[in-house]
């Protein structure tokens, strides 16, 4: 709809534009004004803040007398007397990599999941059964249950000692000893990425059930008449038709999954194991007294989020105006 | 080729019976047309013999073979969608060829071999490399109809096929339809629609439906001349047949009297019934005068060439003895 807006101008003005054409591209630019002013003070500022802090030694407790200090904070090579070169900085921070591949590892088999999972789910609710709207209804619960809320929740069944799931474990046979899924290091991901999985697979279910919903029925009772397995209906027909949904949803999910904070931060808190680069920014930020380092930690994961969706629109070529016809 | 028998067909969709127990038998090579008011269920029975819906009970049988449970692809069928239901991904190539490539035993030169002729037919081989969304209507349900030619079917199949199209079109796609199946002698097809221009112009024979009941079944002019109630009397024909009631029906021994517009001449003077002239239509090649005689609705008056009656001129009108249609109350014919 924007870029219907946004396009029109051009048009108008090569062909020179009429009054009423005029009129209409005044009124878009009132519309889309309060939308940029908001922007500009809840992201713009914010964001451009973030970036200046990141290129300053700046402390939580001075924020106003920050000196500049170029891009010390990112890599310092210093060679030293004895031949010995030292790199200092976030990118030579072996924490920071190791945060980037937790977060990326994370990200990727997360949305994997969640698409998969999601798309069976959605191909189940747009079949017409009786109490499909309840059903609809029911399976977004997860989504709607606030993250703190939901990874205490499960931080309780997954718990060695208290837990449900040890417990059901053990007496099923299946457990020799009870396990610290969230405090071991070897589980710790499993574990986040469950509580992910189930959380956010009804979002993307619902999102690609708005895509399923879009295909017309006849297509399918044509395919019938053809003799068209459902197997092959679902991968030569169902998917190609859903697929500019679907890359909506994929790139929704992993926007949100590489800046996965909070339910890290109370399911398996410190754990070197999920550690995530915004756990990281937020622990230098605000508890170790690090603000110009989160500070570029942040503007980092703001480059690495931007890039990835700028290939990912390039290379998919995403249509975010949606429909398949 | 294929014949096609409905024994005591029902179908309920939950609690609502929408197909009542329909006999019919349509012929090998036939053009048989189901027409009826929307609602009457001709839809539905196309649905039923195309094998995308169920029937409730009665038998459905090819060529004396009952194909209650058969799946739609091996009845040998090809169906023409009202919403032409083409693969919006897919080329036109591919929207016709598909269902072939699924085919085991299918070389791609004769695939390939098969589109073209059917392409040729409907003269949309140019448009073989194009997407649905780049073609008009038109051309959109001659990929429809191309697709189902590629299937080679035994029996074709069409949901109102031309309702999407505009007037123009609709004429000159029926006259393709027709003369397709003059082409693929003996393919049986079975058309569905509520315009009765359509039906007479096309079907070798018409079956009119009626609240999910088959209501006469018969050629054109079967149903034309000898329509066995008011329904299909009322149905069939343009302008709609005059209804007449009351005395001037009891002077003729019938409850109705019905009367087509062809069949009545205005007279100078002597007329059985006169009229008040309320309005007149000016075809060109025929014209229309319509008349407030007390009756529920105005009687339509057809005439040749053009006329030149204003509204409120008091005519006297004849209708032809021998073309003169008489019901019972119940809406029968009276023999």
């Amino acid at each position: 709809m924007t870029t219907e807006a946004l396009k029109m101008p051009a048009v108008a003005q090569r062909q020179g534009r009429s009054e009423l054409m005029q009129q209409r591209v005044r009124a878009a630019r009132w519309f889309l004004l309060p939308m940029m002013i908001a922007l500009a003070v809840v992201a713009g500022w914010p964001l451009a803040r973030s970036i200046y802090f990141s290129f300053t030694d700046v402390k939580l407790n001075n924020l106003y007398g920050a000196e500049w200090v170029g891009f010390a904070n990112y890599l310092q090579i210093r060679t030293l007397e004895s031949g010995r070169t030292i790199y200092r900085g976030v990118l030579a921070d072996p924490d920071w990599w190791n945060a980037v591949w937790n977060t990326v590892r994370f990200a990727f088999w997360s949305v994997l999941w969640e698409t998969i999972l999601g798309m069976i789910v959605a191909l189940v609710l747009n079949a017409e059964f009786r109490g499909r709207g309840i059903v609809r209804a029911a399976i977004l619960i997860p989504w709607a249950i606030p993250t703190i809320v939901s990874a205490r929740m499960w931080s309780w069944m997954l718990n060695d000692q208290f837990g449900i799931l040890n417990d059901l474990g053990m007496r099923l046979g299946l457990l020799a000893a009870p396990v610290a899924w969230t405090a071991s290091p070897d589980t710790a991901m499993t574990a986040v990425l469950v509580v992910d999985i189930w959380k956010t697979t009804p979002f993307m279910a619902l999102l690609i059930l708005a895509g399923l919903q879009m295909i017309p029925k006849d297509i399918y009772e044509a395919a019938n008449i053809d003799g068209v397995h459902p197997i092959k209906q679902f991968f030569r027909i169902t998917l190609p038709l859903v697929r500019p949904a679907l890359m909506v949803a994929i790139i929704f999910r992993v926007l949100d999954a590489l800046r996965i904070f909070d339910l890290i931060y109370v399911l398996t808190p410190n754990s070197a194991a999920t550690k995530t680069m915004s756990v990281l920014a937020q622990e230098n930020l605000f508890q170790f007294d690090n603000f110009a380092e989160g500070s570029t930690q942040s503007t980092l994961l703001f480059l690495l989020i931007a890039l990835f969706t700028i290939i990912y629109i390039w290379l998919g070529k995403v249509n975010f105006d949606g429909g398949a016809r | 080729m294929a014949s096609i028998e409905l024994r005591n067909v029902r179908k309920a969709f939950g609690a609502v019976e929408v197909i009542k127990g329909v006999d019919l038998e349509v012929r090998k090579g036939e053009f048989m047309v189901f027409v009826g008011p929307s609602g009457c269920g001709k839809s539905t029975l196309l649905r039923l013999i195309s094998g995308l819906e169920d029937i409730t009970s009665g038998e459905m049988l090819f060529d004396g073979k009952v194909v209650n449970s058969l799946a739609p692809s091996k009845r040998g069928i090809a169906m023409v969608f009202q919403s032409y239901a083409l693969y919006p991904h897919m080329s036109v190539y591919d929207n016709m060829a598909f269902g072939l490539t699924l085919e085991k035993g299918q070389s791609k030169d004769e695939i390939r071999r098969r589109v073209e002729k059917a392409a040729d037919m409907l003269q949309i081989r140019q448009y073989l490399d194009r997407l649905p969304k780049q073609l008009s209507g038109g051309q959109r349900q001659r990929v429809a109809i191309g697709r189902a030619i590629t299937r080679d079917p035994k029996v074709f199949l069409f949901d109102e096929p031309l309702s999407n199209l505009d007037a123009a079109l609709r004429v000159a796609t029926r006259i393709e339809i027709a003369k397709l199946h003059e082409e693929m002698n003996n393919v049986t097809m079975i058309y569905v629609t509520h315009d009765q221009v359509e039906a007479m112009t096309l079907a070798d024979r018409i079956c009119v439906l009626r609240d999910g009941l088959v209501e006469q079944v018969g050629t054109p002019m079967e149903l034309y001349e000898k329509p066995n109630s008011v329904f299909v009397a009322g149905f069939i024909g343009s302008p709609k047949m005059n209804f007449i009631g009351g005395e001037r029906a009891e002077a003729f021994n019938a409850e109705i009297l019905g009367i087509r517009g062809e069949h009545i001449t205005i007279v100078p003077e002597n007329g059985v019934w006169s009229g008040t002239v309320i309005h007149t239509e000016n075809l060109g090649a025929d014209s229309y005068v319509y008349l407030e005689m007390g009756t529920e609705e105005p009687v339509v008056v057809r005439l040749d060439g053009s006329n030149t009656y204003r509204s409120g001129d008091v005519v006297q009108i004849s209708p032809m003895n021998d073309k003169i249609h008489r019901f019972n109350a119940a809406g029968k014919p009276i023999a």
